[in-house]
């Protein structure tokens, strides 16, 4: 009799257990341009569990270093910074005017942010929403990367096509390294030794060396039955070990695979309308793919390069950031 | 010809060089703008029909080549704009040899027909076309270094032709103005309709009037009385009697053309693209709302900017070489180039009833040998333009 409540009691705590697991971690949150939430997707089961009210026009989505989930948010000039523990606000920073993509610095202090309408990059301090510094750019700065030794920051101009290298100490611009037409989003390298840029408007991706920053290779993107103009690349992303990246194609409703050395697109995946952002989960297993046009994601089983599901989220759905 | 040649000089300068760069080439490019333009007076302005010009094509270029100013630093190089007003086309024929002479690389023009091709024919130099959309200076009389930014009326034409055929509204019921430019314009529209195969269950003129005598030719319920049709489309190069018609036909039917729905090279409510972005920094700069023609300006201003970083040594003639062959983005999705064959900008058009943006053209699944966009205007086989470019 003792025995057996001890082991139902020990099922029920196991099934405790698991169900904290299931809500606390695996989940990706997608933010929506039309929403002001974002949505919660289970991994487990990849439906939708649930939604997450925001700030207004939630647009790029990532993890700080402390796990806390922030969305630049451009119609509120500020950013949200969630708990997913608690799917509940901590605090709001503000981030300038529009903003619309952000990285963190290696020690989450400092907030790097991309404000489109002012042409500015600007430096936000995370815990009190100080403007630290703010940089003149070219119009419609929109991809921001930090090093991994957060010396140096990089920012794409869409209209200037261009991409700026900001020195971090100084605050000041150091280079302007031309690329293709509207670059968009940056990827580095594990190693810190080249920077991915995509051109939405080039069909390719510039690859910068970061030794000295100058284009030593551009990638040019191609979908068979596709014309370059509907192949409009934005979102990008690396594996951890550097040796593929994934490139969404706009326009073209596919994924690209690439291998990071051979510089050949090995896999090419159908997707939702206007594939935008991408993320991947912690095994690296499944992509998930904002489709803006169709409002939904799409989960790409990354070993045999299939799509597995597309899952329906916001109105505009932007990017994408995963817990687990 | 004394008479002609009076005309005013403004120059606005642009000069995005850096010190350490100021041995670079400098861009020189003049507008040349009508004086005392009809299009901008006050009344005109104010009643903003949709294609109407709202303001003066020095706002779209100024914004453009404000924006511009990082990228020409980057480049090094630099672009210079002087502005010149002119009465007449031998004034405006004047000014673009004085530009040519004072060693403009490029002309701009935001004119009439007539004066346009005065100041094509004038000189070598490669001329801008911002303002005129009209169809003979793209096919008859099309000139070898004319290139257009705005639209012309058969791109329009095909525009609003496909999307009745998107909307299988097919049998139409036109209405056109007396104007001559109507009558060009309503057989542009004409030939649109027949290349997208739609039908036109009647034409009928109008007229403005509230004579009681008039009353067949002015009054909307009688005008489209007696027939049926899925839309009326209204050809009123003038605005006024178009304004007034949605609504207040016999049928409960669309208007489309010049009122109701509308195509346009640009709408400040487009929301794709980064279009938001530019209709922004444009209000910021000028108080008013972006219309087709500032954004026609403005990809002049855009031109320029490509043309001086692609070749940021120039000289003239290599800019001239680099204007027909650098794409330019004009924040509606794709990068933009002209045609080899008339020097029209290839570009999608937005659809709307002037409230917002309803649909682009190229209509999604319309298919092109080459290019998709070249299903909007003259296209390449029909050989309209006899110019050797």
């Amino acid at each position: 009799m003792n025995r057996k409540l001890t082991s139902r009691l020990g099922v029920a705590l196991g099934l405790i257990t698991l169900c904290a697991a299931a809500s606390a971690q695996g989940t990706a949150y997608v933010s929506s341009e039309k929403d002001d939430a974002l949505t919660m997707i289970d991994l487990a089961t990849l439906t939708v569990k649930g939604t997450v009210p925001t700030c207004k026009r939630g647009r790029h989505i990532q993890l700080t270093p402390d796990h806390m989930i922030m969305v630049a948010c451009t119609d509120s000039n500020a950013a949200d910074v969630i708990d997913p523990a608690t799917g509940k606000s901590l605090r709001r920073v503000p981030m300038g005017d529009e903003p619309e993509a952000f990285d963190i610095s290696p020690d989450g202090k400092t907030i790097y942010v991309s404000n489109e309408d002012a042409a500015e990059a600007s430096f936000i301090d995370a815990t009190s929403g100080k403007k630290l510094q703010s940089i003149k750019v070219g119009q419609e700065p929109e991809g921001v990367k930090v090093s991994a030794d957060g010396k140096t920051l990089y920012v794409t101009s869409e209209v200037a096509s261009l991409i700026h290298v900001i020195d971090v100490a100084s605050a000041k611009i150091t280079k302007n390294v031309k690329v293709g037409k509207r670059p968009r989003r940056m990827a580095l390298t594990p190693d810190g030794k080249e920077l991915w840029v995509t051109n939405e408007l080039g069909a390719s991706v510039s690859i910068i060396a970061t030794a000295t920053h100058t284009v030593t290779d551009t990638i040019k993107l191609e979908v068979k039955g596709a014309r370059a103009q509907d192949i409009t690349p934005v979102g990008i992303l690396m594996t951890h070990d550097g040796k593929r990246a994934f490139v969404a194609l706009g326009k073209a409703n596919h994924v690209a695979f690439i291998d990071v050395a051979s510089r050949k697109t090995t896999n090419l995946v159908l997707v939702g309308k206007r594939a935008w952002n991408v993320a991947l989960d912690k095994a690296e297993a499944k992509l998930f793919v904002v489709n803006g046009l169709s409002d939904d994601v799409t989960v790409v089983d990354v070993a045999g390069a299939k799509p597995i599901k597309s899952i329906p989220v916001g109105r505009v759905p932007y990017g994408v950031a995963i817990v687990e | 010809m004394r008479r002609g040649l009076a005309c005013s000089l403004v120059t606005l300068m642009f000069c995005a060089a850096t010190t350490s760069t100021s041995a670079a080439a400098t861009l020189k490019a003049t507008l040349i703008v009508p004086a005392d333009d009809p299009r901008l007076e006050r009344t005109r302005v104010e009643r903003a029909y949709l294609g109407h010009a709202t303001g003066p094509a020095t706002d779209g270029l100024q914004v453009a080549l404000d924006e511009g100013k990082f990228e020409l630093e980057a480049a090094g190089s630099a672009v210079t704009l002087s502005v010149v007003n002119a009465a007449t086309p031998d004034a405006a024929r004047a000014a673009a040899q004085a530009a040519e002479k004072a060693g403009a690389a490029v002309v701009l023009t935001d004119l009439g027909t007539d004066a346009t091709l005065a100041v094509a024919d004038a000189v070598k130099l490669p001329v801008l076309n911002l303002g005129d959309s009209a169809d003979r200076l793209r096919q008859q009389d099309c000139r070898a270094r004319l290139f257009h930014l705005i639209p012309s009326e058969r791109m329009r034409a095909d525009a609003l032709a496909q999307t009745l055929v998107s909307r299988k509204w097919s049998k139409l019921l036109m209405l056109v103005g007396s104007s001559p430019q109507d009558q060009l314009r309503a057989a542009t529209a004409q030939a649109s309709i027949k290349r997208y195969g739609l039908q036109v269950v009647a034409t009928k003129p109008y007229k403005l009037s509230a004579d009681p005598r008039e009353r067949d030719l002015a009054n909307p319920l009688l005008l489209t009385a007696g027939v049926t049709y899925d839309a009326v489309w209204v050809v009123d190069s003038d605005g006024e009697f178009a304004r007034s018609l949605p609504y207040r036909i016999v049928l409960p039917r669309p208007v489309v053309g010049d009122a109701g729905l509308v195509a346009l090279a640009w709408h400040a409510q487009f929301e794709r693209y980064g279009a938001p972005q530019v209709s922004r920094r444009f209000a910021k700069a000028t108080k008013r709302p972006m219309t087709d023609h500032d954004w026609a300006a403005w990809m002049g201003g855009k031109a320029l900017i490509a043309i001086a970083t692609a070749e940021p040594k120039g000289p003239n003639a290599a800019w001239a070489k680099a204007l027909a062959s650098t794409p330019v983005d004009g924040s509606k999705g794709g990068a933009l180039s002209f045609r080899s064959w008339d020097g029209q900008l290839r570009q999608s058009m937005l659809l709307t009833d002037g409230q917002g943006v309803i649909s682009q053209a190229p209509i999604e699944g319309l298919l092109h040998p080459t290019e998709v966009l070249d299903t909007l205007g003259a296209d390449a086989p029909e050989k309209l333009c006899k110019a050797t470019r």
